[in-house]
């Protein structure tokens, strides 16, 4: 990762201002408390989703190349993504523009007539909030300042689809030691882990929950989200961790379903990183978003003393 | 899952005799099984050719049907007639109407790249997913799946837009897919959510309806990318031999 650490360029995505909003609201907490700096692109677009490149790929690479373009233009050498999809969307660009000619001159071509200047690869690194915590403050400096605060809370870490795959696209992964690994992450379980949490050995850190089906095909998201829950539950977890708005609302919203429908009820609980990494620096469950959770977690964190 | 992820004969072609006598032997039962031949004179010469037009179908040619992605694949796991490796073997052979047996499931792909992780030819059975769908669709073989109508809603608040609304998308796909708003899980999140936070929540719906989302200056980049893409629905239905007929 190039360039000072402290302060980035932040893509918050579409998803971040809508149903993802505690996601949102408890990464400005966490940046805040850490005393880390970024600033929100002006005027960002869409990154094209999970759905634009059904529609035609070049398309999603143009949008997720004009964001790139305006971080670059305020100066910045990277950008942060919370968002799974988006951090996915930004990474692919940055590949294809490098290596399909196909793409990138479908991205001159498109940046030419909407007036701006074509990003070129190279110019801005795509970093996501896992990358950067555990990077520009590492787990020394969290473990000083949680105070172990989340100790004797069982986690399960959950990295989703677009956080891994596909592999090409995240060239700095699979590095050896202090990389992420695609097949077996673990920022977000180094993170939380040094926070105090106790991390539950969780073999589906990256199954999938059907996200991009999320609604159009709602009975294979459910027992797909299912399948996570009752793993989770089996694997000892009180609270399966989510670095993705749209893993995220999957796993409550599938939850509910998952109950209402097919009558199989799960307890555990859903809260993004952040929220857990937030309360564990002593911010209140309030100013992290949890009220804004689809799920209650309330008597959780009552009884583990957070919030 | 098993090694053994698929047979080859379909049940309706195991044929068994209760009484048959063959040059005065008694073969009746089961002993005898056998399989109905079958003669195949109407392969589609041009169905990998086509898929391999549409975006994502690019690298379908390089496939070596090792089958690590129907082995790795989350649908089939839950699904095993879900399979991208039979499916690519059936495109590459021309067997369209094998193909069409599956066509109201090949859709369901989640797009969580499983199969491009595992596969060792860079295929991307992904991409070969969404373009056969594509296909199935541009074919009139089947009627837009609830995923198309999703991407598309996506795609145009994008293009009008520079974001996607949300909430708007979302009730314009249930009036698309024709799902009434109240179903009873909905019901049951929003009444949760109410209960514990309903001031901000009202105020969140409200808020977006008023300040729908939007990205400043987008009106040209939209019209650009518009532009494109009717080029490439143009190219992709001259690829498909679709343009004479319309
Ligand atoms: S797990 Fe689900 S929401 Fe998350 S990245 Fe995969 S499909 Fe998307
Ligand atoms: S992307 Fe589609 S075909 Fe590939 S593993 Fe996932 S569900 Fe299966
Ligand atoms: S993994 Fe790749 S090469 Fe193997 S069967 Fe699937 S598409 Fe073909």
């Amino acid at each position: 990762m190039a360039g000072d650490l402290r302060k980035v360029a932040y893509y918050p995505g579409c998803a971040l201002e809508g149903s993802g909003g505690p996601y949102d609201r408890s990464t400005k907490a966490v940046v805040k408390a850490l005393g880390l700096e970024m600033t929100e692109l002006d005027d960002w677009n869409c990154c094209g989703a999970m759905e634009v490149k059904n529609i035609d790929p070049q398309v999603q690479t143009y949008l997720s190349a004009r964001n790139l373009a305006i971080a670059g233009d305020m100066g910045f050498k990277t950008v942060m993504a919370p968002c799974n999809g988006c951090y996915h969307n930004l990474k692919k660009a940055e590949h294809d523009l490098a290596h399909n000619p196909e793409a990138a001159g479908v991205n001159r071509r498109i940046s030419a007539k909407a007036g701006h200047r074509a990003y070129e690869p190279g110019g801005v690194e795509t970093i996501h909030a896992l990358d950067w915590i555990k990077k520009a403050v590492g787990e020394e400096e969290l473990a000083r300042r949680a105070k172990g605060r989340l100790a004797g809370l069982k986690v399960a870490n959950y990295y989703g689809c677009m956080y891994t795959r596909p592999r090409h696209i995240f060239p700095e992964k699979d590095k050896g030691p202090g990389s992420e690994s695609t097949l077996k992450p673990h920022f977000m379980d180094d993170i939380l882990a040094a926070a105090g949490a106790t991390n539950v050995d969780f073999p589906l850190k990256t199954a999938c929950c059907g996200g991009a089906h999320s609604l159009s095909d709602s009975d294979m998201s459910t027992k797909l989200v299912l399948n996570i829950l009752t793993t989770a539950e089996a694997c000892g977890a009180e609270v399966i961790a989510t670095e993705c708005p749209t893993c995220h609302t999957g796993l409550e919203m599938h939850q509910v379903r998952a109950e209402k429908v097919l009558g199989r009820r799960t307890s555990v609980r859903i809260l993004y990183f952040t929220q857990l990494l937030g309360m564990a620096l002593g911010l209140s469950a309030r100013s992290v978003g949890v009220q804004e959770n689809l799920s209650d977690p309330g008597d959780l964190l009552a009884e583990k003393g957070l919030g | 899952m098993p090694i053994h992820e698929k047979s080859l004969i379909r049940p309706e072609n195991l044929v068994t005799n209760d009484s048959l006598v063959i040059d005065g032997v008694d073969v009746s039962g089961h002993w005898s099984t056998f399989i109905r031949a079958r003669t195949i004179t109407d392969y589609n010469e041009a169905m990998e050719e086509e898929i391999a037009a549409l975006p994502g179908g690019e690298n379908i040619h390089r496939c070596w049907q090792c089958g690590s992605c129907t082995n790795a694949c989350t649908v089939n796991a839950v699904n095993p007639e879900f399979n991208p490796r039979y499916w690519i073997y059936l495109i590459r052979q021309g067997l369209e109407e094998e193909l069409l047996r599956d066509k109201d499931i090949i859709w369901q792909c989640v797009s969580c790249n499983k199969c491009t992780y595992a596969c060792p030819r860079d295929v991307v059975p992904e991409g070969v997913m969404k373009a056969t769908a594509h296909w199935l669709e541009l074919k009139g073989h089947t009627p837009k799946s609830p995923s198309t109508h999703f991407d598309e809603s996506f795609h145009d608040s994008i293009v009008r837009t520079g974001k996607i609304e949300e909430g708007r998308i979302l009730l314009e796909f249930l009036k698309k897919t024709g799902q009434p708003l109240r179903q009873p899980w909905l019901e049951a999140l929003v009444r949760g959510l109410v209960k514990r936070f309903p001031v901000f929540y009202l105020m969140r719906m409200g808020w977006n309806t008023v300040m729908r989302p939007r990205t400043r200056g987008w009106r040209r980049a939209g019209a650009a990318i518009e532009d494109y893409v009717q080029e490439r629905k143009a190219g992709q239905a001259r690829a498909l031999g679709l343009d004479q007929e319309a």
